[in-house]
């Protein structure tokens, strides 16, 4: 069942190129439909999920036997969100791109492979499998950019595609530092995690935990691996800005919360301080150099850091000793895990509007727009929700994200919290004055209002945010389990 | 005695067709050598069969303990009838109906014939010997165009070849004088109580020797020179069999014969293995010709190789893990070769801009072999990649694996010189319609190396087991 669903997207990639002569229509509209069965397929997964803790559907099949890796898939409370989350935003995307005019059939390949990439990453329970989603997520980013992006595509690219990729082997080290050490030999995160080999190993632990982190850290990513993010997201089409913001950067600190944690407890608790640090630096760093910016997508770029800087201090601070109680500590982690479909809803959304804002006025740039809002109302409106959303009001998923963070950690981590705080401040500042430049104020040239098809691809985003700020029980309920495992792995 | 000449069976073969590929040639019309093609095609699928047809069988040592028929040798085998295979493919095109055709291909089998008996050779003077076969042939492949940049490229590869085959005799003659025996397993219990700087000298000249064959640094000049001087059907076949042979020799020698000797060759070999892959790295940073980029390319690709060679002996993954990688290594490499090969005209990366326009199918074969030199899953060099890093951190070698891991991350960027105009728009007219069958060539080893790499279990599997050890 869960294969089906990482690789059916794959197989319907293929269909576009066996079939001689096809139009970009047809393209278009099949890359849609099978995109909105995966999405329909995730939503199965989600109701017919059996009770109970572990892996459900779990598929376990040998591949390469000789270093003991193995085809192990899997979903639980941390990952079947993000699945959901991942077919939802590329459904989105495929509703976005029905204008695609571009070489449709190689973008819709492109996109229908990055969707099974991703899907295959949260469920894969192998590091080598992990590995290998991975990094083809990587690649297919990299042609994604260089493609279709736009004037500096190419030097984007490459600085994404380097950049990662050292990223990439840093964890791949670390793979095959836990592989080495376990006995017996093993990749299988599950056998590693019963194992927790490394427990009181040292300096040889702190190694591994530093090439994880710093190959986690690079692809989420934080201050100071986050120079590749603002000219891949400025120079990427609309739709690879959505997904590379709501899919790719959850991997790495879904990679945190699934490898990292629950393999290296000890280690986890012994430099949870740093993960702390750079939480709070990531959260402040971002929204500052967001409030400085002029060109739209850079800001959203930089507020990204800030808000993967909340799951990053939340994630620390659930592995700080102090003598906070469990229930915080829960609370910080299921508040992570919220942050990160949370985050890929809002950002999805802002970054596909971003898209809108260049097709009326191509560019980017702040001071170029004024007084959108009288020629496109609708615009402006799910402008105005998505910003509000990303800057954690009440009522949308942000907040009911950041207050179970902030809630978790301030206990662990007092002083790193109360500096996040104005985290909150600064993004709430950035985004009401973006917001102003652009749609209030004296009116410029009108610009045409949103299409059907990028008001049904962005419209349900924001009110998926709604629904899970004032209705969070459903989620909540799925990640609470996942996230107090997490917490009794963590705590051995 | 042991004398079974079928245990030679694929070896036995190359030699006939050879001779009788030359025979077959003279008699010919010069415009229709094509049975000569279809001969040496029709030798390497009978090799193959006969290696497959005695895999499992178990380990031996033929004619006195001179050869070995072990794991290592059948893997040599068939990667090197594969590259021949391959390479008959890609210079189909180029020297059809040439003055020369069948000395091509007699050449090609010669030398393949050799690098087949480096991989077996379980005694010095085999392996000197093997050395020699695989050589000779291979400079009048280098120079075989006879024009001014090849002869240049031969000449050198000649001189350095001569030299290092001294070395090697040299080195073989002071083993032979502190072991008193050429064969590796009188080796292995002789040279513990050898004096250890003489053993050491001896280890060195040996090695020398097969450093040139893998092109290695500090053996690596004659590498760049030959891949843009000659026809490129040559550089592609130069820069890949004698590879094979050269690190399964090298590995043999380091795991039967050095294992008994207090000489710290596991480092020297780790110090060469870091070196090459990082100059052949640098080397390939700012090159603007496709054929020099992939030569330098050819050089680090074996310092990833002698990782594995390092641990030699050391854990049970240390030989499939290599044997994986030569075999993945082979295929994308002649790949790569293969694209170059189908575009003649096309020389520099920026002649590359707009292939994906005109070309789309070999533009994405030549992004499938050049990602997957760097490693990226799925392909099957990624998979050997992974267990030779496995093998060498669980040897010890955790440095070496850091360096191997950023000069993977580096590689990446000359690669990417290449994919990025391929893929971008513009460019001048196409100076030629891609060749048939080297396009082809370029096809199967994309797919291949894309196949490959999922199976990587079933081949590892298939590798797993001992070198003769006596």
């Amino acid at each position: 069942m869960l294969s089906v669903v990482v690789f059916l997207p794959l197989a319907a990639a293929v269909v576009p190129f066996a079939i001689p002569r096809v139009t970009d229509r047809f393209v278009r509209w099949w890359w849609l439909a099978v995109a909105a069965a995966d999405f329909l397929l995730t939503i199965v997964l989600w109701a017919a999920r059996p009770g109970g803790d572990g892996y459900a559907y779990e598929v376990n099949l040998r591949w390469i036997p000789s270093i003991s890796s193995g085809y192990h898939l899997g979903v639980d409370g941390l990952s079947l969100p993000l699945v959901v989350l991942t077919a939802g935003l590329f459904l989105a995307c495929a509703v976005y791109s029905l204008r695609q005019q571009k070489r449709a059939r190689s973008f819709a390949a492109l996109f229908l492979f990055l969707e099974t990439v991703s899907l295959g990453l949260f469920v894969a329970l192998d590091l080598i499998l992990f590995f290998v989603f991975f990094d083809l997520s990587i690649v297919g980013m990299y042609f994604v950019i260089a493609g279709w992006g736009h004037r500096d595509a190419a030097r984007a690219a490459l600085k994404f595609f380097l950049y990662t990729f050292v990223g990439s082997l840093a964890l791949l080290v670390g793979f095959i530092a836990l592989y080495v050490t376990a006995s017996p030999h093993t990749f299988d995160i599950v056998e590693l995690t019963r194992q927790n080999q490394l427990a009181g190993g040292g300096w040889a632990a702190g190694l591994v935990l530093l090439a994880l982190g710093v190959g986690f850290a690079i692809k989420t990513p934080t201050v100071p691996f986050h120079t590749w993010l603002p000219p891949a997201h400025t120079e990427a089409p609309a739709a690879g800005s959505a997904v590379l913001a709501g899919v790719l950067l959850k991997m790495g600190t879904y990679g945190f919360i699934r490898i990292a944690m629950p393999i290296l407890p000890d280690t986890w608790r012994r430099y949870a301080v740093v993960f702390v640090v750079v939480g709070v630096v990531s959260v402040l760093y971002g929204a500052l150099v967001a409030l400085g910016q002029r060109d739209f997508k850079r800001m959203i770029a930089y507020t990204s850091v800030n808000h993967m800087g909340y799951i990053i201090l939340a994630i620390g601070a659930a592995g700080m000793a102090a003598s906070s109680a469990t229930e915080a500590r829960e609370l910080a982690v299921t508040g992570a895990v919220t942050q990160m479909v949370s985050h890929g809803l809002i950002t999805g959304a802002l970054f596909l509007l971003a898209g809108v804002l260049y097709e009326r006025g191509g560019t980017y740039d702040l001071d170029r727009f004024g007084g959108l809002a009288a020629s496109a109302p609708r615009f402006a409106g799910l402008t105005a929700a998505a910003a509000f959303a990303s800057l954690g009001l009440p009522g949308f998923s942000g907040f009911i994200a950041e207050f179970q963070i902030f809630t978790g950690s301030l206990g662990a981590a007092p002083v790193a919290t109360v500096l996040a705080f104005l985290g909150i401040l600064v993004t709430a500042a950035l985004f009401l004055r973006a917001f102003q430049k652009v749609f209030l104020g004296k009116p410029g040239t009108p610009a045409a209002d949103l299409t059907v098809a990028e008001g049904v691809s962005i419209a349900p985003l924001l009110v998926l945010a709604v629904v899970l700020g004032i209705f969070p029980r459903f989620l909540l309920d799925l990640i609470e389990p996942a996230s107090r495992s997490v917490l009794n792995l963590l705590a051995r | 005695m042991n004398e079974d000449p079928l245990a030679l069976l694929p070896e036995i073969i190359l030699a006939a067709v050879a001779v009788a590929g030359l025979l077959l040639g003279s008699y010919l019309p010069r415009r229709k050598q094509w049975p000569v093609r279809l001969l040496a095609a029709l030798a390497c699928v009978g090799g193959l069969a006969a290696t497959v047809a005695v895999w499992g069988d178990p380990v031996r040592t033929v004619f006195g303990r001179s050869y070995a028929v072990d794991v290592g040798t059948n893997a040599g085998r068939v990667i090197v009838l594969v590259a021949v295979l391959l390479t008959l493919g890609v210079s189909a095109r180029e020297f059809r109906s040439a003055p020369r055709e069948s000395e091509w291909y007699v050449l090609v089998l010669l030398a393949a014939l050799g690098t087949i008996g480096l991989t077996g050779a379980n005694d010095l003077l085999l392996l000197v010997a093997a050395y020699l076969l695989a050589s000779i042939p291979l400079y009048a492949v280098a120079g075989f165009a006879k024009d001014d940049a090849g002869t240049e490229g031969a000449l050198k590869f000649y001189l350095l070849g001569a030299l290092l085959g001294i070395t090697m005799l040299a080195g073989a003659t002071v083993l032979f004088g502190v072991g008193g025996s050429t064969a590796y397993a009188d080796l292995q219990k002789a040279l513990g109580t050898a004096p250890a700087a003489a053993v050491a000298v001896g280890f060195v000249g040996v090695f020398a020797g097969l450093l040139f064959k893998m092109g290695a640094v500090p053996a690596h000049f004659w590498i760049p020179d030959v891949t843009e001087g000659t026809r490129p059907p040559a550089a592609a076949f130069l820069t890949t069999v004698p590879k094979i042979g050269g690190v399964i020799a090298a590995y043999r020698l380091a795991a039967a014969a050095m294992t008994g000797s207090h000489v710290d060759w596991a480092l020297l070999i780790a110090i060469v293995a870091a070196a090459t892959m990082t100059l052949g790295n640098l080397a390939a940073f700012f090159q603007r010709d496709v054929r020099r980029l992939l030569g330098y390319s050819t050089i680090s690709q074996v310092g990833y190789l002698l990782m594995a060679v390092a641990v030699a002996g050391r854990n049970e993954l240390a030989l499939p893990s290599m044997l994986l990688y030569l075999g993945a290594y082979a295929v994308t490499n002649l790949g790569a070769f293969a694209v170059v090969c189908a575009l003649p005209g096309r020389r520099t990366i920026d002649e590359y801009r707009g292939l994906l326009r005109r070309q789309p199918w070999l533009a994405l074969s030549l992004v499938v072999c050049l990602l997957g030199l760097v490693g990226t899953p799925p392909t099957a060099v990624f998979a050997g990649k992974l267990t030779i890093f496995t093998a060498a951190l669980d040897g010890g070698y955790a440095w070496l694996v850091v360096v191997a891991a950023v000069n993977t991350a580096a590689s990446l960027f000359y690669y990417l010189r290449w994919i990025a105009p391929a893929l971008r728009r513009g460019g001048g007219p196409n100076p030629a319609v891609p060749g048939g069958w080297a396009a082809a060539t370029a096809y199967v080893t994309a797919a291949g190396s894309l196949v490959l790499g999922p199976l990587a279990g079933l081949a590892l599997a298939a590798l797993r087991g001992d070198l003769a050890s006596m």
